[in-house]
């Protein structure tokens, strides 16, 4: 592997301690809520009292939790569709399209990451109330697809980038028309990215509460019932029960998602140059 | 959005079809949802309030109650302080992390870089809640100092602080942090270092005057990335802040709520925006003394 030029063996092993120290306060606090979501008792305190399972039980069969979960289910699912969307098209026709519109559409879709999830808020509020939707389910999705619209722009452009432009130019110059070259090569060539910008833009969706806070409806997503739980303290144990079937289920698609990418690379790692 | 286009000169029939087809999703989505939207927000925030939806009348009374009324100045400066004392937080104690990822971990770089990321695929409301219950009276930290016969009382003096509402933040921002700066720490050649330990330089200045200035686009990124959603926050000062840290994004919340002044929450968005759009600028004239991409 590397040689280490930047520091000495011995300033590694400090390093080393701090990263571990680092990870502690990471993942410390985190670790909290599965402790105590097994523990018998509503404060969140030590001495622990005894192991119970009953918060996990209130889980079940509770028909606000449900809806709430579906909701979260179907918004990510149409949001994220729709932001991967526009991210293919955005970054395709950035990269490929000669044009500044495109270049600007590019540069205005990368915009929202330095908007402060408030204003995004505000912003759509202001406008779904104008066009006569109001806060509802549609508005949340729209919501949501700026959200995550920089991430999947991101994403989608470096992927495009990385593929030789002479794979595009061989196939438009062999008769492929614009739409055949992007359904039938670049597409496919680019298709981890694109699941990859998708499974991004679901759990962008699925986790995300400040711009959802203003544009909820009737119906809540999943963060704004557990936000609607923390105010009383008698659901506090079934939130950190919730919480960790949600930490639970994120660790395991962010597992799997990073072997899957190593075994892609596996090739490529085991014939290091 | 079809007369723009239209402009475009099609390069062949089947292109412009494609084209529109194409720009289309990007196009409605920028243009309508994100400068239509924002355009609301200036609009609306010239306007008086009467409780109807776009206001009434035109109107700099927003701004001046802004600048003048002391209560928006002191949030305003307190998110500021705030933020940037998180941004700080987060952007110092990440980078001897970043640091060890790029020149450190060896074989266990991509296990780390796994652990320190996946903390950013949970839920962000679930890490506050977590502090809430760290800190809280009757909480993890007051009952552990108690059990162990460090403390005897508990205290109130770690929940409802600004220092809290720091200590959150960075926990929360702290993967956005690592990301960037490890990116930028490990594109300098290695080359750069081999040179500057011939020519003499102990570890330290090599540091100093190679790796640091080499890594500080990564640093501004990373400094952006946390401080941009952190000043606008007002989940993490509602939940461990208390009222003494009240933040311009819980104001802006209130106004859209509450107080149902609309006008008003919009001119305080602005002035966030305002606040952002100089950082941002100040930012890039530093990334450009730096020497790094235009």
């Amino acid at each position: 592997m590397r040689a280490e030029h930047a520091g000495t063996k011995r300033d590694g092993r400090w390093l080393g301690l701090y990263v571990l120290a680092y990870l502690v306060f990471l993942y410390l606090p985190v670790l909290l809520i599965p402790l105590f979501s097994f523990n018998d008792s509503i404060q969140a305190a030590f001495p622990l009292q005894g192991f119970t399972l009953q918060w996990y039980a209130t889980l079940y069969g509770n028909p606000a939790l449900s809806g709430a979960l579906a909701n979260s289910l179907a918004i990510g699912v149409v949001a994220a569709s729709g932001a991967t969307l526009c991210g293919i098209t955005v970054s395709y026709m950035d990269l490929y399209g000669r044009s500044p519109l495109a270049v600007t559409i590019s540069a205005i879709a990368r915009l929202p990451i330095l908007i402060p999830g408030v204003i995004v808020g505000i912003s759509l509020l202001i406008l779904v109330n104008l066009i006569g939707l109001g806060p509802s389910r549609i508005a949340i999705v729209l919501g949501h697809i700026l959200v995550a619209l920089p991430t999947t722009v991101v994403i989608m452009r470096s992927r495009f980038a990385a593929i030789p432009r002479t794979v595009r130019e061989a196939a438009l110059d062999l008769g492929a028309s614009d739409w055949t070259t992007f359904r039938r090569v670049m597409l496919p060539l680019s298709l981890p990215a694109v699941l990859s910008a998708f499974m991004l833009a679901f759990l962008i969706s699925f986790d995300e509460f400040i711009v959802v806070f203003f544009l909820a409806g009737t119906e809540p997503t999943l963060p704004l019932y557990i936000w609607s739980q923390l105010r009383f303290p008698r659901s506090l144990p079934t939130v950190m029960a919730l919480g960790t079937v949600i930490l639970a289920v994120s660790f395991i698609i962010a597992g799997t998602a990073e072997i899957l990418r190593h075994r892609g690379l596996g090739a490529a790692r085991r014939n290091p140059a | 959005m079809s007369t723009l286009v239209a402009t475009e000169v099609p390069e062949s029939r089947s292109l412009s079809g494609f084209r529109l087809a194409m720009l289309l999703p990007g196009a409605m989505v920028t243009f309508l949802l994100i400068l239509f939207a924002l355009g609301l927000v200036l609009f609306l925030a010239f306007r008086g309030n009467d409780g109807s939806l776009l206001g009434v009348g035109l109107t700099v009374e927003n701004f001046t109650t802004v600048a003048t009324d002391p209560l928006y100045w002191t949030v305003t400066l307190r998110s500021l302080v705030i933020a940037g004392l998180v941004t700080l937080a987060t952007v110092v104690t990440a980078y001897p992390v970043a640091y060890y990822l790029a020149f450190h971990a060896g074989r266990r770089r991509g296990l780390l870089l796994f652990l320190v990321t996946l903390p950013f695929w949970t839920s962000y409301l679930l890490r506050v809640f977590a502090w809430k219950i760290v800190l809280a009276y009757n909480g993890v930290l007051n009952s552990a100092l108690i059990e162990s016969g460090i403390w005897s009382e508990p205290t109130l003096a770690f929940l409802n602080t600004p220092a809290a509402v720091v200590v959150t933040l960075a926990h929360a921002y702290a993967p956005f942090a690592i990301l960037p700066i490890y990116v930028a720490l490990d594109t300098i050649p290695k080359s750069l270092l081999e040179a500057a330990s011939d020519l003499g330089a102990r570890p330290f200045t090599a540091f100093r005057r190679v790796v640091l200035p080499n890594s500080m686009p990564g640093v501004l990124a990373a400094a952006l990335v946390v401080f941009v959603p952190t000043v606008g926050d007002y989940v993490t000062p509602a939940m461990v802040g208390g009222p003494a840290s009240t933040m311009i994004g819980t104001l802006i919340q209130s106004q859209f709520g509450k107080a149902n002044d609309w006008p008003f929450g919009a001119a305080l968005s602005v002035c966030v925006m305002l606040v952002i759009l100089l950082v941002v600028l100040v930012a890039r004239g530093a990334d450009r003394r730096f020497g790094s991409r235009t």
